[in-house]
């Protein structure tokens, strides 16, 4: 196995962007990338695009093929693929390319995500997203996919007396660090109050716990760190990727506040990068409801069960805490244009390795990405160091 | 979706039919065709649920989609059967009423119908017992 840089990273603003076209945003994030690398897109020898639900939300399917046309990388007839994982598809595109690097069958291979929600209406989008849990068996039963999060909330808030406030702090904190984030969808700090008084979704889960529905793309461009100074003066090593998978649906779950995936696949990637979660100086994790960041922390091991919650009320998960955690403003913030997420996850952490993350940095050596599809099914962590 | 997709799950909708692994004792609904345990070694055996269980988990659903909005606020739920194993379903119920560890019992109901003109879905929901 080889090592493997990041050397250029690009991502569009999100948001709802109905200015612009599903093809377009990938284009205008991959070519933000091949920029910050340096580079011409005639030096990509692979690509790998995480995208949920095309299909549902433009209609689209066959998508590797489209970008890689859209994007004038089919002139030179390069390897373009799709991957999905419902929510973790940017996660799962990550280490498709990161494994093709590392294996030595392609040297220069960008790495992105996208959705393009806005283009159905809300319930259309409800309906799609339930795709990313078990549709036939949950689904069918009326389960919508914040209700999926709500049934974990009412089993932790249960069995660890996480209160709703602790809940609601989570968003408060997230939107603290995302008004500092340029891309973000929401540049606006919220309050415990403004969150208690949203409109309940799947109670306990209330509006403002939920990550809204966003358009937008992100891309990275991966080589062997052997040729990485050739692109870049601060090339970001990737220490370890892994991935786990669990059953499909919340039911089949050993224990529905524990997601098992998130525990393997932690546990992997601190193996392959021989560290534990005290050497890590930074996280983003996949808060697509607030309860969700909670039992990320405790899951990959940076407090015990239960005790995410008075971690959060502390500010210890704030910028300046003793681990930040969504630095970019989360899901909740920064947006969730499903596809997309796993690579936005990864450009935060190569912009706080590199310095450059103006307004929310944090000093740092080591950060790590966590990315979920459904409720736990597929689990992708990164962790990339300078 | 397709009739076909609902006509083949009848009688485990219908009637709470799922299977059960004679090699290690382990129940399944849904039912699955490999146990995930035994794998190979497995043998998958049709079983039909008492349809006797208790809640471990609830939420309240206020937003839903098209096919479920005029039913909302509903009440959907991860029940544990007697045998062992956990389904969702929906509790008919007060949203107020439902709490964990709620003894329930099966009905058979309409989960939804596609529109106006569409296939009618019927289905197993829950009452308190």
């Amino acid at each position: 196995m080889r090592e493997v840089a990041v050397v250029g990273v690009g991502l569009t603003k999100f948001g709802e962007r109905w200015d612009t076209s599903f093809r377009n945003l990938f284009v205008e994030a991959g070519a933000k990338a091949v920029e910050d690398a340096g580079m011409s897109g005639d030096q990509i020898d692979e690509m790998f695009v995480g995208n949920m639900s095309g299909g549902r939300f433009v209609l689209q399917e066959h998508i590797g093929a489209l970008i890689a046309d859209h994007a004038g990388l089919t002139k030179n007839h390069i390897p373009a693929t799709r991957v999905e994982a419902a929510c973790a598809s940017g996660g799962l595109a990550f280490r498709q390319a990161y494994t093709t690097v590392a294996s030595g069958m392609q040297d220069i291979v960008i790495a992105g995500g996208v959705e393009k929600m806005t283009d159905v209406g809300g319930s259309e989008t409800t309906d799609a997203l339930a795709g990313a849990a078990d549709r036939e068996w949950e689904g069918l039963a009326g389960a919508t996919f914040p209700g999926l999060y709500a049934m974990i909330a009412t089993d932790y808030m249960n069995r660890y007396g996480l209160t709703r406030e602790q809940l609601a702090m989570v968003s408060v904190k997230n939107h603290r660090n995302g008004v500092h984030n340029p891309i973000a969808q929401y540049r606006k700090e919220i309050t415990v109050e403004d969150v208690m008084r949203s409109t309940l979704v799947a109670d306990p889960l209330r509006l403002l716990d939920c990550s809204p529905v966003t358009d937008g793309a992100a891309a990275v461009i991966l080589c062997p760190m052997e040729m990485a100074r050739k692109f870049t003066d601060t090339p970001v090593k990737v220490l370890a990727s892994s991935q786990a998978s669990d059953t499909i649906s919340l039911h089949d779950r050993r224990d529905f506040s524990t997601l098992d995936a998130s525990v393997a696949a932690g546990r992997r990637a601190f193996k392959q990068a021989s560290l534990t979660p005290k050497d890590i100086d930074l996280v983003e994790v996949h808060d697509c409801f607030t309860i969700a960041e909670l039992c990320a922390i405790e899951d990959l091991g940076f407090c015990v069960k239960g005790e995410a919650g008075k971690l959060t009320e502390d500010g210890q998960t704030a910028i300046g805490g003793s681990i930040p955690v969504n630095t970019s403003g989360g899901l909740k913030s920064c947006g969730h244009p499903v596809g997309a997420t796993g690579i936005k996850q990864v450009c935060e952490i190569v912009s706080q390795l590199r310095g450059e993350a103006v307004g929310r940095q944090v000093d740092a050596e080591i950060g790590m990405t966590h990315n979920v599809g459904g409720t736990g099914a597929t689990v992708v962590c990164n962790i990339l160091g300078v | 979706m397709s009739v076909p997709r609902y006509w083949r799950k009848q009688q485990n909708r219908y009637n709470l039919k799922g299977n059960y692994c004679e090699t290690c004792g382990r129940y399944f609904f849904p039912p699955r065709v490999l146990c995930p345990d035994c794998r190979r070694d497995g043998k998958i055996v049709d079983y039909e649920f008492s349809g006797n269980g208790t809640v471990r988990t609830f939420s309240i659903i206020r937003t839903a989609s098209d096919d479920y909005d005029l039913q909302t606020p509903y009440a959907i739920a991860i029940i544990e059967l007697e045998e062992g194993t956990c389904m969702t379903a929906q509790v008919i119920c007060e949203p107020d009423e439902i709490s964990i560890g709620m003894p329930v019992k099966r009905v058979f109901r309409k989960i939804f119908s596609e529109g106006d003109s569409g296939v009618i879905v019927y289905g197993t929901k829950f009452v308190p017992a």
